[in-house]
């Protein structure tokens, strides 16, 4: 059993509600947090190298210490609940499972970087969710955890939960920011950055449902017991939600020191494949990140062993690596076709963009009208080659990260599957009734003798 | 650093210019002048907050400055990137940038028709421009393009969305113009459109100022539709005295006839002072107005076809750039028959016609050693 940090008390009855969740030692870390100056609850997180958990990976303490603190202007922390990457769920679980996690976490980190107004801004589609959290935030206030001078220490708190309206680019922070002030969600350009200029102009930290809440464990464990878990710059524990063709779907929490094949295959987690079919391709960070054939999946090109964490799951860059992203974890089995996956994402793309820079808003509609061409046996050779240049000129000339997200599952596709789309446009009428299968896709990969 | 305000430097396409710290890369750029300038769809310097979105200005930052040499990692948004002291950008002489800005000018004209021969902007079109300048021949998209429901925006302006390119700057136009902004964005990604709330017409004083932003024919003056071409006009500035704006204008005319009115815009085609409604669609009589003289354009310019007094040359800076003098340096419009200097159109009562050049005495020289040849 790994270590459990987050999920320790996931499947305790009632832990939803505040009795049983301050029973099991809930707001232990905002007991302690309250006592600590502000300055080193930041010093206690940097010290535990957490990263974010949204999908950059950008270092939680780092991003928290270059908020601007002018005088006399507040500041606000602004969880992004917005969780809509398609393959990734893990925040919903944290959220809808307990949500007294999220709320403490948010009270510590509203305490150490002084902010009076924190909000959470959750995705329309998580309807249910919204009173999950209202109750939570309700029986926390009843208790004095929130509000008025909490706890005598004379900072007061507000946590106000806003719904989004069901735009995925409200997930990207500027963007996020824009929805929250009441405005149409277009991600803004950068610098400023938020921690200078947020939410109505004043400094803002925007982190992840699950950033917020691992600052629970830190602060209860110390900065430096938490680094201790886990490998190099992989410190803590993630969520992984996986998905796709296992025997156990589900939100699992791993401590970033098992191999990829051990999270697929043991029956800890995903259980294997279903219905003992083969590993074919894997999605491993939610459906921005490059997808990965089966052989690249479990060794890196250099024959190690790939490991699910930050550093391993990257190595090889994007030509033979991926990313571990925000954690939606999707695996495919022989039977699927990565070119009909490929569209769908591409159709996904298309429907979000926001429309405001012309790369994007052309591209992602080029993109998917070519792929549903291929898809449906009306492809050429000539559109392959057309795709990845179409693709290398969104990705980095966008002012958001939704071109390169857009453009890296192509780009992928391309690069590790050329062959089955190359199938699909010869063979235009058996591509219609029957799936390329497993091909070479698991074959192990011939690894140069090193210089 | 000397007394007074501290300047940066900064060196575009190798041509080193010092300007005052918080100009972006495209002012500065534009300081300079001439080809190093990168193209600028939505940016406008008279509206705050425009620019970033069109991607044409995109521009590589090869030394970030003298502080910190490191080169930026992504190509920038010149126009929204201020300049720090010691900054080297490439525009022209970089590679990355010419491509991307191939890749943008393909990407604007994917879903845009080519209906310019019955679009009133022809002749005064940026995406024309810049699709001359920096696009590539022919496109490779095979789909149908995306269409609209047409829709009424009022009796002085109309709109072609499937013409639009979301610059917003119309957008920013109408909601720092005026005080209610009644039009905006509705629906995202590429089946984004401009729409009126509601679909009521706009009537602030101002409004028509949006036919003068807007870099397409996605805008046009409905009072001038299909009445002329622009380039068989002649622009004249005039100005009066209004009440509510400066009254500083440009007419469009054909002999004593007045087409249309519009705001005067500078060399970059950005406008000089808004204009009000009165004077843009109200007051289209020559003995309205005050007429100072021909107005200025571009030599480049396919307006300057009926028109050369004082046409503006672009400087040319190749030899800076590429640090050399270049074996081969060819401007089509000084070689031009049609802008052959000696035949003063704007003496020609109304437009030029091909009759003009045809006299013996202006039989054009390519023309006439072809025939020789014969």
């Amino acid at each position: 059993m790994g270590v459990k940090l987050l999920l320790e008390h996931d499947h305790v009855e009632g832990i939803r509600y505040y009795d049983t969740y301050r029973k099991n030692g809930g707001y232990r870390a905002a007991e302690k947090a309250l006592k600590m100056a502000p300055a080193d609850i930041v010093e206690e997180v940097k010290k535990s190298g957490l990263r974010g958990r949204g999908g950059a990976g950008f270092p939680t303490g780092l991003k928290w210490s270059f908020l601007a603190k002018p005088e006399g202007v507040p500041r606000h922390i602004v969880c992004n609940a917005d969780e809509s990457e398609p393959g990734t769920f893990k925040d919903r679980y944290l959220m809808e499972f307990i949500p007294h996690l999220l709320i403490e976490g948010l009270l510590v980190s509203s305490f150490a970087l002084g902010s009076n107004a924190t909000y959470i801004y959750i995705r329309g589609e998580y309807a249910w969710i919204v009173d999950i959290l209202n109750q939570a935030i309700a029986e926390a206030k009843n208790n004095g955890w929130l509000g008025k001078n909490i706890k005598g220490t004379g900072f007061d708190c507000e946590i106000y939960v806003h719904r989004g309206a069901g735009a995925y680019i409200c997930g990207e922070e500027t963007a996020l920011l824009e929805s929250l002030e009441g405005k149409r969600g277009n991600p803004r350009l950068k610098p400023p950055f938020p921690a200078v200029q947020g939410v109505w102009m004043r400094p803002t930290v925007v982190n992840n449902v699950e950033t917020i809440a691992s600052v629970v464990p830190i602060i209860n464990i110390g900065g430096d017991e938490y680094a201790k878990i886990g490998i190099g710059k992989s410190t803590g524990t993630k969520l992984m939600s996986a998905c796709g063709n296992i025997n156990k779907p589900g939100v699992y929490e791993i401590d970033m020191t098992i191999s990829v094949e051990e999270f697929i295959f043991s029956d800890e987690y995903c259980g294997g494949i279903k219905n003992g079919k083969k590993l074919k391709a894997c999605i491993p960070g939610g459906s921005s990140v490059p997808i990965l054939p089966a052989n690249l999946l479990l060794k890196t090109a250099k024959g190690e062993t790939r490991l699910m964490n930050y550093e391993s799951m990257s190595d090889g860059g994007f030509v033979s690596g991926s990313m571990i992203g925000s954690g939606g974890f999707e695996v495919f089995d022989e039977d699927q076709c990565i070119v009909r996956h490929t569209m769908t994402l591409a159709r996904f793309y298309n429907h979000e963009s926001c429309g405001q820079c012309s790369p994007c808003r052309e591209g992602t509609g080029w993109m998917y009208k070519i792929l549903k061409n291929l898809e449906y046996g009306k492809g050429k050779m000539s559109d392959i080659d057309l795709l990845w240049d179409i693709q290398r000129k969104i990705e980095g000339n966008t002012i958001c990260p939704l071109g390169d997200a857009a453009a890296w599952p192509v780009a992928a596709a391309i690069r590790h599957f050329r062959d089955e789309f190359e199938w699909h446009i010869k063979n235009p009428e058996e591509s219609q009734k029957r799936n390329f299968g497993l091909a070479h896709y698991a074959d192990p990969i011939h690894v140069a003798a090193s210089v | 650093m000397s007394e007074g305000t501290p300047k940066f430097k900064v060196t575009v396409d190798n041509i080193t210019i010092e300007v005052p710290p918080g100009t972006t890369i495209l002012n500065a750029a534009r300081m300079i002048g001439g080809d190093v300038c990168p193209p600028a769809m939505c940016y406008y310097s008279k509206l705050k907050d425009s620019g970033g979105k069109c991607r044409t200005c995109l521009v590589e930052v090869s030394k970030g400055s003298e502080k910190d040499p490191r080169p930026m990692p992504k190509l920038v948004a010149s126009c929204r990137t201020t300049v720090m002291d010691g900054m080297e950008v490439k525009n022209l002489t970089s590679e990355k940038v010419v491509d991307a800005r191939k890749g943008v000018v393909e990407f604007l004209l994917l879903n845009h028709p080519l209906d310019c021969p019955v679009c009133d902007q022809a002749g005064e079109c940026d995406l024309q421009n810049l699709s001359y300048e920096h696009g590539t021949e022919g496109t490779r998209y095979e789909f149908k393009r995306r269409t609209f429901e047409k829709e009424d925006i009022g009796p002085y302006i109309s709109l072609h969305m499937t013409r639009c390119i979301m610059c917003f700057r119309c957008v920013f136009a109408a909601d720092q113009l005026t005080e209610k902004r009644e039009h905006g964005i509705m629906e995202r990604g590429d089946h984004a459109q401009i729409s009126t709330y509601l679909n009521k017409a706009l009537d602030h004083d101002f409004i028509g100022n949006v036919i003068d932003v807007c870099p397409v024919g996605a805008l046009t003056d409905r009072t001038f539709r299909f009445k002329n071409r622009v380039w068989f006009t002649k622009p004249l500035d005039a100005h009066r005295d209004c009440p509510k704006c400066s009254g500083k204008v440009r007419l469009w005319t054909r002999g004593e006839e007045v087409f249309r009115v519009t705001a005067r815009k500078d060399q970059w085609g950005e406008v000089e002072e808004f204009i009000c409604n009165d004077c843009r669609f109200h007051k289209k009589e020559k003995k309205d107005w005050v007429i100072e003289g021909p107005s200025i354009i571009q030599r480049s310019s396919v307006i300057s076809q009926g028109h050369y007094v004082g046409t503006k040359k672009t400087p040319v800076l190749i030899d800076k750039v590429i640090g050399k003098e270049p074996l081969h340096l060819l401007n089509i419009h000084d070689v031009s028959d049609v802008n052959r200097p000696d035949i003063d159109l704007s003496k020609i009562e109304g437009p030029a016609h091909s009759d003009d050049f045809n006299t013996d005495h202006h039989v054009s020289t390519g023309l006439k050693k072809w025939t020789d040849n014969k």
